[in-house]
């Protein structure tokens, strides 16, 4: 990309119509030089009814500030969505959220403002970046007439460079097998606790552990974000 | 919304103190909760640099140091740390460094204030650690526990340097020169060591300082070929190297000594100076010893005796056996009279005669705890006179026993005290009354005065009391008619066997059912293993040294002393376990045990405990059967 995210953000936050959009392009993007170590990040996850973000829809969300020093717990957030789809009963079983309790959540629609303000300014960090980019500009063309741009920071892609550079030329060559890039998996390469999957909150708690991990394996705190981000 | 972090609710609940948190507290505590990762061989904190967090292991393992390097403690998963940082001044106390890969949650200060402040248990899981270093004077020196499982042996620095006694004092000086070193052993070949006869080094039989080769050498113009036998000093205080740190620690400080000669069954090993182990030197009874020879008057006195608990909660912490417990709380003891003693003397003025203070039972045999009554007596010099000197020793006695009663020993409740003139006697008398107990017994006197058998010298003429000790060890050995009474005494306190069907209870004073672990356990073990002691000849006071001259003399059964000795140990030590639990919940310690508060493991092995008890009764009951007919050999 020959433009930086600073001048797209800006470009952006000039051409969005959403007010809400306007904020979250308008309180910027750091620079691709910044060091990790001075970066703010957001780690997000969301548990969708499936895979497609054209069918399915988002039931869960759940983000939680970090930075390399610290994970917030504090100012975690999760919210239920109510999809526009009925819940399929295989997702249910996946990700524990019933129907009565998503008939009780408010639409994707009200959770719009909290959940960009909450990313706002901030680096966003997930594990497997199409579900949440593409489910999450999805839903807002839906609703807003408007997709959402912005830089992310892929765990599971960092893991598969970082195995890759281990696998070598030679083991690439001889189709050794990579290892698994699931999540889970992903933290126990760096002796991170097992945590209950599939739920939005817990989710990004791990994710952001684990780019910690990735971070203090194989960056620097003085590693310029953009190494990282996609 | 109030995000829901179950995960890190239920990791907090694991682990103490935070399983004892009310929920909402740990939710609260999960909220405010920050994550921290470190890879394997990091620092996590140095030395000195601020503190803002409590630290708690999510997963992996840390090691934390002294400030001069020496590790210090190793953590992991639930384990906390960084709270002394925070209860001192916020800096780092000690640094922590990661062994493995590692994940903490950081627990912000003031909701760890906050926490300590609203609730009590979690609290006091931070400040028995804390508030002892806080009152540790030599604050620099981090807490250690290798005191009570260090043997001396570890520590041996210099060797040991030793002369035969027939060796020229010439020879001795220019040895010393040649080592630098202002004393010597000396030791005599021909008295080898019992358990082996064959080493030619011989016995330790006396000590060679500067200050002999001074005053009974040059000062008395002795000729440079006197041997050493004629100047050295015999009285001397040796250790044996199977005696751990802490031990050679109270020795020091008892008779204030610097250098400690070391020997192993006699033979010398080695000698240890203070120096050697001062940088240890941070345990909580040893300043407290200390504290106790600093105070001025009895009121500090007994302000320093509140301590008392709290040392001995600690002691308990830091896993110490019952033998070192229980000559930690006897050394306290003695000092608590030897200080008031000092004071009497300041009071009264000196004595008119020599005299011995005498420490009895427990206290005597170096197994006291914190629940204890004073059980003492006079020794008096032959030349003691009512109309002249009765004065003066009963108001001598009245002090100590009121004095110790001020600081928590509580008066005997059979009167057996100095104050009781029947228990200030001449040396003479007091011969006179052991030989009658010995000579013509009757088990209504001897139930009595068992507890006179076990005897210490804590102030005066100590010598003294070494010569009773010797006195009854000669007399009572293989006098079959006495040791028959005394055996017959040893039983009638038997031990609560119907245990699994349902416990022996006895009815404390609040009408709960309760064993009492002293009366039906460790005293009796005491008192089969006085007799065995006294049927040898030992002249130990302290059960598991007498044990172990029982165990050499071969009267047992094989194994049955070392049972013996396990049972002892596992039946004080639970005693002990819950004496410090009562003190910690603000209880009133006592000698009781409920039985449902015991767990599955415990009551298994006090049952066994108590068998062995059981076997040992009737094993005495045979050996001593008839007061005519002399033991089976």
């Amino acid at each position: 990309m020959s433009q930086s995210w600073t001048e797209r953000f800006q470009a952006l936050e000039i051409h969005s119509q959403d007010v809400r959009l306007q904020r979250f392009y308008g309180a910027g993007c750091v620079g691709g030089d910044t060091e990790i170590a001075a970066t703010p990040f957001v780690a997000l996850d969301f548990e969708t009814t499936g895979l497609d973000a054209r069918q399915d829809a988002i039931v869960s969300i759940g983000l939680v500030p970090f930075s390399l020093q610290r994970v917030f717990l504090r100012d975690a957030c999760e919210w239920l969505v109510k999809p526009e789809q009925p819940l399929q009963e295989e997702s249910v079983v996946v990700h524990g959220i019933t129907h009565s309790e998503v008939r009780s959540a408010p639409d994707l629609d009200r959770i719009v403002a909290p959940l960009l303000d909450a990313m706002a300014g901030k680096v966003v960090v997930v594990h497997h970046q199409r579900i949440e980019r593409e489910f999450l500009n999805q839903a807002l063309l839906e609703r807003l007439n408007e997709g959402i741009e912005f830089p992310l920071i892929d765990t599971m892609e960092l893991e598969q460079r970082a195995l890759r550079a281990r696998q070598g030329l030679v083991g690439r060559l001889l189709k050794r097998p990579l290892g698994s890039l699931r999540l889970g998996d992903c933290r126990q390469r760096y002796s991170l606790p097992f945590y209950s999957p599939h739920h939005a909150l817990t989710d990004a708690i791990a994710t952001a552990e684990l780019l910690l991990a990735q971070v203090a394996y194989q960056y620097r705190p003085d590693t310029p974000v953009s190494e990282l981000w996609c | 919304m109030q995000a829901e972090l179950q995960d890190i609710v239920h990791f907090y609940q694991r682990f103490p103190p935070f399983d004892e948190l009310p929920d909402e507290a740990v939710s609260e505590l999960a909220q405010a909760t920050e994550i921290a990762y470190f890879r394997a061989h990091q620092d996590v904190l140095k030395h000195g640099d601020p503190i803002q967090d409590l630290y708690v292991i999510r997963s992996g393992a840390v090691e934390t140091y002294r400030r001069n390097g020496d590790l210090y403690n190793r953590l992991s998963e639930g384990d906390v740390f960084g709270q002394m940082g925070l209860l001192m001044n916020r800096r780092v106390r000690f640094p922590v460094h990661t062994m493995e890969d590692t994940l903490l949650y950081c627990i912000p200060a003031d909701l760890f204030n906050q926490l300590c402040d609203r609730f009590e248990d979690f609290s006091e899981f931070f400040e028995i650690e804390g508030s002892s270093l806080l009152r540790n004077t030599l604050s620099n020196q981090a807490d250690n526990n290798d005191l009570t499982t260090v043997k001396i042996s570890a520590l041996i620095q210099r060797e040991a340097i030793t002369l035969e006694c027939s060796a020229s004092v010439t020879a001795a000086a220019q040895l010393m020169t040649e080592h630098q070193a202002s004393s010597i052993l000396v030791t005599d070949p021909d008295q080898p060591i019992s358990s082996d006869p064959d080493d030619d080094d011989g016995q330790v039989v006396g000590i060679l300082t500067d200050r002999d080769l001074r005053m009974r050498v040059l000062a008395e113009q002795r000729s440079s070929d006197t041997p050493v036998a004629e100047v050295m000093s015999t009285d001397m205080v040796l250790i044996d190297d199977n005696a751990y740190v802490f031990e050679a620690m109270l020795t020091m400080l008892r008779h204030n000594l610097h250098h400690l000669p070391v020997v192993h069954r006699r033979r010398p090993v080695g000698v240890i100076a203070m120096s050697d182990i001062v940088q240890h030197e941070s345990q909580s009874s040893l300043l407290l010893v200390r504290s106790i020879f600093a105070q001025q008057s009895l009121e500090d006195l007994t302000q320093v005796a509140k301590q008392l608990p709290a040392v001995f909660v600690r002691m308990v912490k830091e896993d110490a056996n019952s033998h070192m417990i229980g000559s930690a709380m006897a050394v306290i003891g003695r000092s608590f009279k030897q200080k008031l003693l000092e004071m009497a003397e300041a009071e009264l003025g000196p004595p008119p005669l020599p005299y011995c203070f005498l420490a009895l039972g427990s206290m005597a045999r170096d197994e006291q705890l914190i629940v204890t009554d004073q059980d003492n007596a006079i020794i008096l010099d032959d030349r003691f006179d009512e109309e002249h000197h009765g004065e003066y020793f009963a108001k001598l006695a009245t002090f100590v026993c009121d004095g110790l009663n001020a600081c928590g020993y509580q008066y005997c409740d059979g009167d057996i005290m100095a104050t009781n003139p029947e228990w200030r006697l001449t040396k003479t008398q007091w011969q006179q009354r052991f030989q009658q107990w010995i000579d013509e017994p009757s088990p209504q006197a001897l139930l009595h005065s068992s507890i006179f058998f076990d005897l210490d010298g804590v102030w005066g003429k100590t010598k003294w009391a070494q010569e009773l000790q010797r006195f009854i060890a000669l007399h009572s050995k293989q006098n079959m008619r006495f040791l028959n009474y005394l055996a017959r005494n040893a039983l009638s306190r038997t031990p609560p066997l119907g245990f699994f069907k349902g416990f022996v209870m006895e009815q404390d004073g609040q009408h709960r059912p309760s064993i009492n672990l002293k009366r039906r356990g460790t005293a009796p073990l005491s008192d089969v293993i006085r007799v065995h002691a006294l049927a040898v000849g030992s002249r130990a006071q302290n059960s598991f040294e007498r044990l172990d001259d029982i165990i050499r003399a071969k009267i047992l059964p094989p194994e049955k002393g070392q049972d013996l000795s396990d049972a002892l140990e596992y039946i004080a030590m639970v005693r002990i376990r819950y004496q410090a639990i009562d003190i910690e919940q603000g209880d009133v310690p006592d000698n009781n045990i409920e039985p449902e508060l015991l767990s599955a493991f415990e009551r298994r092995n006090l049952k066994e405990a108590f068998q062995v008890l059981d076997r040992a009764q009737a094993f005495l009951k045979f050996r001593y059967h008839s007061s005519n007919k002399p033991g089976i050999r």
